[in-house]
């Protein structure tokens, strides 16, 4: 009360300093809170949120020096690079097939590690390359469809989802990414599936797979395939690929997980276990012949001798 | 391996790519198309570094429909070559340049004659009756040397065309399986099956 006087009770020079001063300390009376929004800049207000990077003179250079295994198999970070990521189009949907192995250099780091990732109930992404990039990214993925779904009162498409990826991707190109993926869902035009890398490529097709393991799943996996196939031969044939590739090559394997992707968006079929389907099949699941996988096992009993 | 021939004829450019989009030893895809059609009367075949080859040709597409909006008329093949070229050019002095290779072929409508232009990733451009990229460049060069024949009919120059592609099944090791086909003419863009 006694400033709110003093402001209006004189017409000198210092009392005119004190009222400038006052009305400047005025505005502090009022916190930020009760401008509500921060005059709609939200979080942006406190500054653009950036990445941390190295305090070196070529970032880049230093993150390769340090995770480039080819180059140097001592290097200190080993990025998780091992993987069988399978997905195809058929008559009936989409399958999403994946192991579950997470290896460092030769060390089996993890066996329980969920590579499909669950961007929305329409949407899925596999993971291959760097699990953190892929799960970060595609997660961020997830975030930019929900918004387009808001501004547009509309569901992303496969195809647009997928374009947001590689072009930011692309972005970042030789700067150490490392991600291959398929961004598979049903839009409006039916099921689809793209194939992102890191590299900026993005390809629209009916049948990928991806990783160290993706020969082996291919060899199984191109011989099964006709767009024909009933919902239960190709969840039968995604298993088997996975499994072809789990045996086959060190770096995949443990468990397979299968999904499903219909009109009314993806369901989680099951967690297989490598092991197991080599020696007794995969169980009592639908397209299951009830035989193993293991080679020894199936051709038990049969000779190429003449007799 | 990817490959790309192109040749000129009486009236006409034909631009033929293969369709395969590998990655390390295998196909990812075998039915990719790599030649675009940048306006009415051009045709761009593109090849190169996965990931900047289509960034750099949907980029080059948008920017020549931007001077057909703005201008009401397209851009001739020789001043469209010219601009890629030099976007080409600028990008390699860039922190990243795009590493794409290209063979642009058009019908310049006024002055009714087709032309082709080789432009590589370091943005040399060459004004030339036929051309090649890839491996496959260096079988179908000499074969073009040999064959080529500028007033050919569009007959004749499917033919000397398939003889490129036979050669390269022949000798290459790892020859591309199926091939795109496009042409250009006084009627426009199409594709054709060899």
């Amino acid at each position: 009360m006694n400033t709110f006087a003093s402001r209006f009770s004189s017409t000198s020079a210092g009392a005119e300093l004190s009222k400038a001063k006052a009305i400047a300390m005025e505005d502090d009376d009022f916190s930020d809170a009760s401008w509500g929004s921060e005059a709609g800049y939200g979080s942006l207000a406190k500054g653009v949120p950036t990445f941390s990077i190295p305090s070196v003179a070529d970032p880049t250079a230093f993150l390769r020096l340090h995770t480039d295994d080819s180059s140097d198999p001592n290097c200190r970070i080993k990025i998780q690079h091992g993987t069988t990521t399978l997905a195809f189009r058929f008559k009936g949907g989409v399958i999403v097939a994946v192991d579950s192995r997470a290896t460092a250099g030769s060390y089996v780091a993890s066996g329980t590690v969920k590579k499909v990732i669950e961007i929305n109930p329409y949407l899925l992404g596999t993971m291959a390359g760097g699990a953190a990039d892929c799960q970060y990214w595609e997660t961020y993925l997830g975030i930019h469809c929900r918004l387009h779904e808001l501004r547009n009162r509309e569901r992303i498409s496969v195809s647009a989802a997928s374009k947001y990826l590689s072009n930011l991707v692309y972005g970042y190109k030789g700067m150490g990414l490392s991600m291959g993926t398929m961004i598979c869902g049903w839009d409006k035009t039916g099921p689809a599936i793209f194939y992102v890398d890191s590299d900026g490529t993005r390809l629209k097709g009916d049948l990928f797979s991806v990783g160290s393991g993706s020969t082996f799943a291919y060899g199984v996996l191109d011989q099964g395939y006709h767009w024909d196939l009933s919902d239960e031969e190709a969840q039968e044939l995604g298993r088997r690929s996975i499994y072809a590739a789990g045996h086959r090559d060190a770096f995949s394997g443990n468990t397979c997980n299968l999904y499903h992707v219909k009109e009314d968006g993806w369901k989680f079929i099951g967690n297989y276990d490598v092991s197991k389907m080599h020696y007794e099949g995969p169980g009592d699941v639908p397209g299951s012949a009830g035989v193993a996988y293991g080679y020894d096992i199936r051709v038990e009993g049969r000779s190429s001798a003449d007799s | 391996m990817e490959t790309s021939f192109a040749l000129t004829g009486k009236g006409y450019v034909i631009i033929a790519s293969d369709t395969t989009a590998a990655r390390s030893i295998v196909k990812m895809k075998i039915d990719e198309d790599k030649v675009k059609a940048l306006g009415p009367h051009l045709l761009m075949a593109h090849s190169g570094e996965p990931g900047d080859t289509l960034q750099f040709a949907e980029y080059v597409e948008r920017n020549i429909r931007l001077y057909n909006i703005r201008h009401n008329y397209s851009l001739s093949p020789s001043a469209a070559a010219s601009w890629v070229r030099r976007s080409l050019a600028e990008s390699l002095r860039s922190r990243h340049p795009y590493s794409v290779n290209l063979l642009l072929g058009g019908y310049d409508v006024p002055a009714k004659e087709p032309h082709l232009y080789w432009i590589d990733y370091l943005g040399t451009m060459s004004e030339v009756p036929f051309g090649a990229h890839g491996y496959g460049s260096y079988f179908a060069l000499s074969l073009l040397d040999r064959y080529h024949n500028p007033d050919a009919s569009l007959e004749e120059g499917i033919a000397t065309l398939k003889r490129c592609i036979d050669e390269v099944a022949k000798r290459l090791i790892v020859s591309p399986s199926k091939y795109t086909v496009k042409v250009v003419d006084k009627d426009g863009v199409r594709e054709i099956e060899v």
